[in-house]
């Protein structure tokens, strides 16, 4: 099953290559791994997504659990939650048609053009996995120019929160 | 007044109550040494290797309960450390390991002598720190030593520039310390251990299996008083021996690869197992579908990350082992049951016919000396009495058997990472921390060879350690089972060329003997036993077929073992 889990940190010199150096370790895999520091500045936010059978991801939450920087954690998979992801698209935009097109789709799929030129376009898009996903399967090979992801963050819904 | 980056440290260290510190100098740490020398109340242990100074501090703090400290260079000095380092994380040993580091403006310039010691420490530490700023280093240190003694203790790392060891700044020793991220849980859960005691009761077959959790956590009276109350039968890991009293009766002995036949059988047919301070290695298991089959399984431990990690448990508590044995007395004073008596008396009866086998048995009609009969005599002439530091192979193996434990900190062996070179070291650390007691070194002449140049600091220090070499001229674990699943292809498992120990011993100050007959090793044992300030180096030419018997195959489950 997949899992983000959501770590709080001391934001210290080293902090994130503990959190990586203990998935390589262990083989344990990583999908994603995204951080920065949170309003506090002393800490930071991992948001991870990882697979595992239930028993994996219980050593996992464990062992994290252990690294003397990691302040608190969550499971964000455990209840209801919302993720999101930036992923900035770079695609041939030529003729007028094309254009047209692709500024259309950006439009269905709430994305926003944030850089023209005469031979391409850059768009920005949010969303889960899937919607980033499915706003690539709509570009036919070789239109695409180039992709970057910042990977999956996440936050659980309602009051429930992962803080100090 | 301010201070340099040295003096700091060392007042620390002062302060911190360490009275040994074992090392070795180099470019990175002089301004340490300098400060060192200054003084008298840290004692600076000289090693003739890294590797040994790690092992030393590890074993002082086996036998002890202190943190053991070391100070090593940048650089070779830091990964000739690593070794120790990571066999102390294995075993869960409190250390604190100072790294001279080379000036922070040089920092990732591949300077002279440097490497990245945190990155290359950071998968066998429990937590490392490079301190950048003399005014952190106080601080950095107590968090070392608190990180390091607490929860599941383990070794820090403290990597340390040497500009920080010149600069200046103010110091206060840092009496308390509170880390928001880090807080070790203590106490049981008391729900959880009343379920456990409420499965004691119940239990028709019940075992305890008890590691080396119960010997760091000092629970071994706790231990004894409850398994004294219930009247279970016990039997120990390797890391816990001691933590029950081996002539106890109702000590079943080590469980395992090499464990009694008794042990593994009553492990295989119980019908609850407690496991306290242990860890279910695969050593220890064996096959893990075959492991505790008709048990359910009680597990205490102060890490939660060791709970079914891999076995899965029906009763996890999570405290400290002392704290939750003495929760678990309480709350047998409280129950109206009592231990069902007539369940365990069918028991130990199965047991007695399981110990009749006397699986340990070896044969005493050859003229050959046999390793178990040497570790036997060492234990009579020492009355059980004795620190024994061990290596890694099948001397260390008929240590375990052989020689009865009935303290704890007693025994002194690299459990978890097997590490060939850690008894020579790991006596002189027990010797410096026990100046009167009797510390013996059983060892085999392939392991020996790994430190033997510590010979050297016991003649500096006075160290009259007894080393019991095994010699039994192969890398015998290793031939044991080049002869057992490798139908005998002794691929360079002989150990061609040995030196003369007799002399070699003599060349570094010591005494040396060679024991070649039977008859004569309880002799020669009192003999060196009698000689109280001196080293001596006792070369046992034993049998070189030996085998550890019984032995579970890699793989199987414990009731396959391989008798005798
Ligand atoms: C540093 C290291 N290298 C290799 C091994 C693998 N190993 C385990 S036991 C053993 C043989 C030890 O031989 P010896 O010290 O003579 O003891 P014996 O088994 O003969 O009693 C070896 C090579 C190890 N445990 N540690």
């Amino acid at each position: 099953m997949r899992h983000i889990i959501s770590i709080l940190m001391e934001n210290e010199a080293g902090a994130l290559s503990r959190v990586a150096g203990l998935f390589s370790a262990r083989g344990y895999n990583i999908e994603s791994l995204t951080v920065a520091p949170t309003e506090d500045a002393s800490l930071s936010r991992l948001t991870l997504v990882t697979r595992g059978s239930e028993d994996i991801i219980e050593q996992i939450t464990k062992q994290l659990n252990k690294l003397i920087d990691v302040v608190k954690l969550l499971d964000l998979t455990e209840g209801p939650h919302i993720e999101r992801e930036l992923m900035l698209i770079k695609v041939k935009a030529e003729s007028a048609n094309q254009r047209e097109e692709i500024k259309r789709l950006a439009d269905i799929f709430r994305g926003n053009v944030i850089d023209v030129t005469e031979s391409c376009y850059t768009i920005e898009l949010t969303g889960d996995a899937q919607k980033l996903d499915a706003f690539i399967g709509t570009f036919k090979p070789g239109e695409i120019l180039e992709t970057v992801r910042s990977g999956i963050t996440g936050i659980a819904r309602g009051p429930k929160s992962l803080h100090l | 007044m301010e201070l340099t980056g040295a003096d700091i440290l060392v007042r620390f260290l002062q302060d911190e109550g360490v009275d040994y510190l074992f090392g070795y100098p180099g470019g990175a740490v002089l301004h340490i040494y300098d400060a060192l020398y200054k003084q008298e109340q840290v004692k600076h242990i000289l090693v003739r290797h890294e590797q040994a100074a790690t092992h030393a501090a590890d074993a002082y703090a086996r036998s002890t309960g202190k943190p053991g400290v070391v100070l090593v260079t940048s650089g070779p000095g830091a990964t000739n450390a690593v070794t120790g380092i990571a066999t102390a994380y294995m075993d869960s040993i409190p250390m604190v390991v100072i790294t001279g580091q080379v000036p922070t403006s040089l920092i990732g310039n591949d300077a002279f002598q440097e490497v990245d010691s945190v990155g290359i420490t950071r998968p066998c530490v429990k937590h490392n720190f490079l301190v950048k700023d003399v005014k952190d280093l106080a601080i950095t240190m107590k968090k070392a030593f608190y990180i390091a003694s607490t929860g599941r203790p383990g070794p820090v790392v403290v990597d340390i520039p040497k500009d920080v060891t010149a600069d200046r700044a103010h110091y206060v020793y840092p009496k308390t310390l509170s880390m928001r991220s880090y807080n070790p849980v203590l106490k049981g859960h008391s729900g959880q251990i009343k379920k456990a005691v409420g499965m004691m009761l119940g239990a028709k077959r019940p075992l305890f299996y008890t590691g080396g959790g119960v010997v760091q956590g000092d629970a071994a009276k706790a231990l004894t008083t409850l398994a004294h109350r219930l009247g279970f039968p016990v039997t120990n890991t390797s890391m816990g021996l001691g933590g029950f009293p081996a002539t106890d009766k109702q000590c079943v002995g080590m469980l395992g690869m090499h464990g009694t036949y008794e042990a593994n059988m009553s492990v295989s047919h119980c019908d609850l197992l407690i496991a306290i301070g242990a860890r279910f290695d695969d050593r220890v298991t064996g096959k893990i579908e075959k492991f505790a089959p008709s048990a359910r399984i009680i597990h205490v431990d102060i890490d939660p990350a060791s709970i079914s990690k891999n076995v899965k448990v029906d009763v996890p508590v999570v405290g400290d082992v002392n704290a939750v044995l003495k929760a678990m007395l309480a709350e047998l004073d409280l129950a109206e049951r009592k231990p069902d008596g007539e369940a365990l008396a069918r028991w130990w009866q199965q047991i007695e016919e399981w110990r009749a086998k006397d699986c340990l048995k070896y044969d005493m009609t050859t003229d050959r000396i046999k390793p178990q009969y040497v570790i036997d005599t060492l234990y009579k002439i020492t009355k059980g009495d004795a620190f024994i530091t061990s290596d890694v192979g099948q001397h260390q193996m008929w240590a375990a058997q052989f020689y009865k434990f009935d303290k704890p900190r007693r025994w002194i062996n690299s459990g978890g990472l097997g590490t060939m070179g850690f008894g020579l070291p790991a006596a002189m650390g027990v010797q410096f921390a026990h100046p009167k007691a009797q510390v013996a070194c059983i060892t085999g002449e392939g392991s020996i060879q790994m430190n033997i140049q510590e010979l050297s600091t016991c003649l500096q220090y006075n160290l009259p350690l007894k080393i019991i070499c095994l010699n039994n001229g192969y890398l015998g674990m290793v031939r044991q089972w080049q002869e057992f699943f490798y139908e005998e292809r002794y691929s360079s498992s002989y150990m061609e060329s040995l030196p003369d120990f007799v002399k070699l011993a003599e060349a570094y100050g010591h005494v040396g003997m060679q024991i070649t007959k039977p008859g004569d090793v309880e002799g020669a044992l009192k003999e060196a036993f009698k000689m109280k300030d001196r080293l001596v180096f006792m070369d046992f030419l034993t049998d070189p077929k030996e085998n550890v018997y019984p032995m579970v195959p890699a793989g199987a489950g414990l009731d396959e073992m391989i008798l005798i």
